[in-house]
This record gives C-alpha cells, sequence and structure tokens, in this order.
C-alpha cells in the first residue's frame, strides 16, 4: 500500500536517477558493474566479492534461510547459487510493510578466470553466506629471488 | 626481519582493503529492509540484517523513537580488496515512531540467522475488544 506510494514520490525518482548514474560511473569499472549477468540494485540476495592473491571470497547477504537447502554449484568460473526463503506471513495480522523478500531466488556470479573449481568452501553465520573460491597454482602471483 | 616501517604499511593496506569491500561511502547507513504487521496484542517488526550478531546489535527506545542500530561483522582476509559490492557500508539503522498505545517498556527483541524480530505489546486496556451484538 505504501510501497507504490513513495516509489511515485517525484523526489524519491530523482535519487533514483542519481544512484543510476553514479552506478554507471563507479560500477562499469569492477567485471561486474556492467556485466551481462548483474542484476538490478535491491535483488536478493545483495553480493560483495572480495579477492586476494590466493582466493576470491563471495558473501551473499541471505538472513534467514536454511542453509542445508541452498544450492551451490561452480562451473569453470561460474558460480551459481540458488534457494527458497522462507517468509511466513500472519493471516490475521494487518501489515504495514511487506519489504522482505520471500520466495525462490537464484544469482549466477561470474567469478575472474583464473579461481579453482576444485577449491570450494562455504559457510553460513549470522545470515551470511560465505564461500571462498581458492586460486589455480600457477595463477599465483610468484616471488623471485634475485640472485 | 620485519621492520616497524613494513608493519605500518600491512595494517594500512589491510585497511583499505576492508574499507574498499564494505565503505565505499563510510557516512551512509543501509536502511534494513522491514515487515511490519499488527495483531490484536501488539505490533511485530521484522528487519533483515545479515552480518549482525548479537554483540553488534543496538536496539533502543528514545522518547518515541524506536531506533535499530547494528553493525556488519564478517571476517576479511588482510589485504582483501573488493572485486564487486551491493553492500557498501558496514552500518544499518533505521528508526520508527511509536504510538502512545505501545508499550515501550515491555519490548521483546530477538536476533536469529541475521533476522530481528521486535514484538511490541499494546497497553492492556488500549487492545480491541470484541463487542456483542445482541439479537
Amino acid at each position: 500500500m505504501f510501497g507504490s506510494m513513495y516509489s511515485e514520490n517525484p523526489l524519491l525518482t530523482q535519487f533514483r536517477r542519481l544512484e543510476e548514474e553514479l552506478d554507471e560511473v563507479f560500477g562499469s569499472n569492477t567485471p561486474w558493474g556492467g556485466g551481462i549477468r548483474s542484476l538490478p540494485p535491491g535483488t536478493f540476495p545483495a553480493i560483495n566479492v572480495g579477492g586476494t592473491a590466493e582466493n576470491v571470497t563471495v558473501y551473499l547477504f541471505a538472513p534467514g534461510i536454511d542453509a542445508k537447502k541452498l544450492d551451490i554449484s561452480i562451473q569453470r568460473n561460474l558460480l551459481t547459487v540458488s534457494g527458497e526463503r522462507e517468509v511466513p506471513r500472519d493471516n490475521e495480522a494487518t501489515y504495514y510493510r511487506q519489504e522482505r523478500f520471500g520466495g525462490e531466488f537464484r544469482r549466477v556470479i561470474s567469478l575472474p578466470d583464473d579461481v579453482d573449481p576444485d577449491k570450494v568452501e562455504a559457510s553460513y553465520r549470522d545470515g551470511i553466506v560465505q564461500i571462498t573460491v581458492g586460486r589455480r597454482e600457477s595463477a599465483k602471483p610468484r616471488q623471485i629471488a634475485i640472485r | 626481519m620485519t621492520t616497524p616501517n613494513e608493519v605500518t604499511t600491512h595494517a594500512a593496506s589491510a585497511r583499505d582493503g576492508k574499507q574498499s569491500l564494505m565503505n565505499a561511502t563510510p557516512a551512509a547507513a543501509i536502511r534494513p529492509l522491514v515487515d511490519i504487521f499488527e495483531t490484536a496484542d501488539g505490533i511485530t517488526l521484522r528487519a533483515d540484517m545479515p552480518g549482525v550478531s548479537k554483540e553488534g546489535l543496538n536496539l533502543r527506545v528514545e522518547g518515541a523513537n524506536l531506533l535499530i542500530e547494528g553493525t556488519i561483522n564478517i571476517v576479511t582476509e588482510q589485504r582483501m580488496s573488493a572485486l564487486y559490492a551491493d553492500v557498501r557500508s558496514t552500518q544499518y539503522r533505521r528508526s520508527f515512531v511509536l504510538g502512545n498505545e505501545l508499550e515501550a517498556a515491555n519490548i521483546d527483541a530477538n536476533l536469529q540467522d541475521g533476522i530481528l524480530t521486535v514484538r511490541i505489546p499494546k497497553r492492556a486496556d488500549l487492545r480491541p475488544r470484541k463487542i456483542e451484538v445482541r439479537s
């Protein structure tokens, strides 16, 4: 009810346009910002990806999911995570806001080319799924000693 | 082997790495998404706050305001750099104005898997009464 009212608020529309323009400026220099698999802002779950020389870590902000039912698969450098978040609705209650996502979700994340699909670890804590994928040995930077 | 200078450099790069992963715009807190519904006994608020543990949660009532704050606590490795970030802050913040009919003193809160559930009871004398219609 209120959601539809706010979405037509001209001030918020202006803010959203500003946000989109900022994304265009800052988002496009990351491999995923303008990527063909990128999703609009606000898609559940939100994702952060961080990298070190040894591995790449994906953080999925997915509170209240059953981590055991999560389907995580990796094919080469494409990581797919799908699952379902159940948000039970109380039919007796009067709802004022329903902003939280409920239902099935699926996200495909293209990781850097040098990840090793055989070295994947996943954990779930405080509503965040953490998936760490190792990089291939040959791709890791090597120190070259000067003799 | 490690000179004090090197130690400083490492600490700085670790801090930078964390900032670039989560704190691209440090001042802005994330507004957590909520469901709010009312039953005969009171109002229930559910907020998505992934990454917040019990220690990182700050829930308080200030006058007529219910303030929800939380800090995202995720373990990032040293020298991790951001490759992509939907979430660009480590703070959640949102506030709500409570009505007079609510008992702010008896708020019950629970945090589970990044979901905060807050139950605010209505004052007993103000709960709706069923009015019988006599035939």
